[in-house]
């Protein structure tokens, strides 16, 4: 698997594919981003702290720089006013968007989202997703695992259909979702619309 | 009646007085309370009263120089003894967790044989260890020696208490470190991991912290265990709290009141580092919101 040409875990040298460093895998995991079901802040640290940690520890950017990305992604995801509170105090919906902006700080060339939004009530699902239509449209690659159809269709270059660990079809929206090929992606998708 | 009929109506009609709440009555509890205070006046004039106690013999040694010397020499044990037990233990629980399994059996077999043996007897052995190994030298393992000397000259008394009492605390430390590090939902690693940051302060910044929430109790039992622990060293005739009230009892014959001395000494200490603990947990408790009196 590449990301920008990139080999991921592996170094190719002929026939042989040799296993990365550790400090080799680190730097490319900070060019992917992740966001996890249950969020993972870190509990211990302001919503600050979880944001400028990474950028810090892991890609040594000087303090100024990375507080100045960090006060834009956090108005960016509209918890300006959240800076120093603590993960435990903010709302579910609140928490995914600060591990939004947490994956982001790092400026990663694609982010990955595991079911972002299947922890969260309802209610709060609306504004997880608005924070990722925004970044879809501003250009942000993303692979998305999701069960929120109505989003995959709005959003979604390319949709892959998965039916325990393969591929069942794939392709655009308006093919994959509106009009399937199989059986099984029919049957899913009926009972989710 | 619907939800909005019951809020707009006023509890009771104007014209019917308000029932004015009369509280129940436990006389039993009185009387228990009553009880418990005459036991506890009985207590104290037993305490007061009988002169065997020697309180003014007390009071003399209290603050005597000897005893307040002793004091601080239990003081230094136990901050040796924690300090370094605490800080081998961390380094035996990260063994355990590695996936190099040699280095975890060493830790497992570490933590088993320290636990086994009781302390009298491993601090009985570090103080004879010249019996056995009469020199020590440093260098190259199994080459030449950078220098050696003496075993009576490195390890005196005091360094075989507190090497004795360090490293019998770091097979419990070890565990309670462990327990700590794996109360710690994996999610935070794997976010940690994720975003790219250094194993170490991956384990610092993020793992230890929250980690110390679960540590920081169980440590402050062994911490007070320690402080009353030091006195098992007075067999090898280091004068700590409780080896100097029993030259001094021995000399004078005033027992009970020497006995109370410690007592009361090993009170303040154990008081002090509660007190200690309390703070420490707030600190780690940081970012939770549980219990509620802490946010």
């Amino acid at each position: 698997m590449t990301v920008d040409g990139d080999l991921l875990g592996y170094r190719r040298a002929g026939d042989r594919l040799h296993e990365l460093r550790e400090r080799e895998v680190l730097r490319q995991r900070t060019k992917i981003g992740f966001v996890f079901q249950s969020f993972n802040l870190f509990p211990h640290l302001t919503v600050r702290q979880n944001l400028s940690e990474a950028p810090r520890s892991a890609q040594r950017r000087p303090r100024a720089e990375v507080d100045v990305v960090v006060a834009r992604l956090l108005d960016r995801v509209g918890l300006a006013d959240k800076a120093d509170a603590y993960p435990h105090t903010l709302s579910g919906g609140q928490q995914q968007r600060v591990a939004i902006a947490r994956a982001l700080a790092l400026e990663p060339k694609v982010v990955l989202f595991d079911e972002p939004t299947s922890a969260l009530d309802p209610e709060l699902v609306g504004e997880v997703l608005e924070v990722m239509k925004d970044l879809a449209v501003s250009g942000t690659t993303m692979i998305v695992v999701t069960h929120e159809i109505g989003f995959a269709r709005e959003v979604a270059d390319t949709v892959v259909f998965m039916d325990a660990g393969r591929i069942v079809e794939q392709g655009p929206p308006s093919q994959v979702l509106d009009a399937p090929e199989h059986e099984r992606t029919r049957a899913f998708i009926s009972k989710v619309l | 009646m619907t939800l909005s009929d019951t809020q707009a109506a006023p509890a009771h009609p104007r014209d019917e007085p308000v029932p004015k709440i009369v509280t129940a009555r436990h006389p039993l509890r009185w009387l228990s309370g009553a009880g418990v205070l005459v036991l506890l006046a009985m207590v104290a004039s037993a305490l007061v009263t009988n002169p065997a106690w020697e309180w003014d013999v007390v009071g003399v040694y209290l603050f005597a120089p000897s005893v307040l010397r002793s004091v601080l020499l239990t003081l230094e044990l136990t901050a040796l003894a924690i300090v370094l037990g605490f800080a081998l233990g961390t380094v035996l629980a990260l063994m355990r967790l590695s996936p190099n399994r040699l280095l975890s059996a060493v830790a497992w077999a570490y933590v088993w044989l320290f636990r086994s043996v009781p302390l009298i007897l491993q601090l009985l052995f570090w103080y004879n260890l010249a019996l056995l190994y009469p020199r020590l030298s440093f260098g190259v393992p199994f080459g030449p020696a950078f220098f050696d000397i003496g075993t009576m000259d490195l390890i005196s008394p005091l360094t075989a208490a507190a090497l004795g009492l360090a490293l019998h605390q770091a097979a419990y430390a070890a565990e309670i470190v462990r327990g700590g590090l794996l109360s710690v939902d994996p999610g935070q690693r794997l976010a940690s991991a994720a975003l790219g940051i250094p194993p170490w302060r991956r384990l610092f910044k993020v793992i230890l912290p929250q980690a110390m929430r679960t540590i920081v109790p169980h440590a402050g039992n062994e911490i007070i265990g320690m402080v009353k622990g030091t006195s098992v060293v007075y067999i090898m005739a280091l004068p700590e709290l409780f080896y100097q009230v029993q030259v001094i009892y021995n000399r004078n014959g005033r027992v009970m009141a020497l006995l109370l001395v410690a007592a009361i000494w090993y009170l303040v200490l154990t008081t002090a580092l509660s007190v200690g603990q309390h703070y420490i947990e707030r600190y780690y408790g940081r970012g939770r919101a549980w219990p509620p009196w802490w946010s």
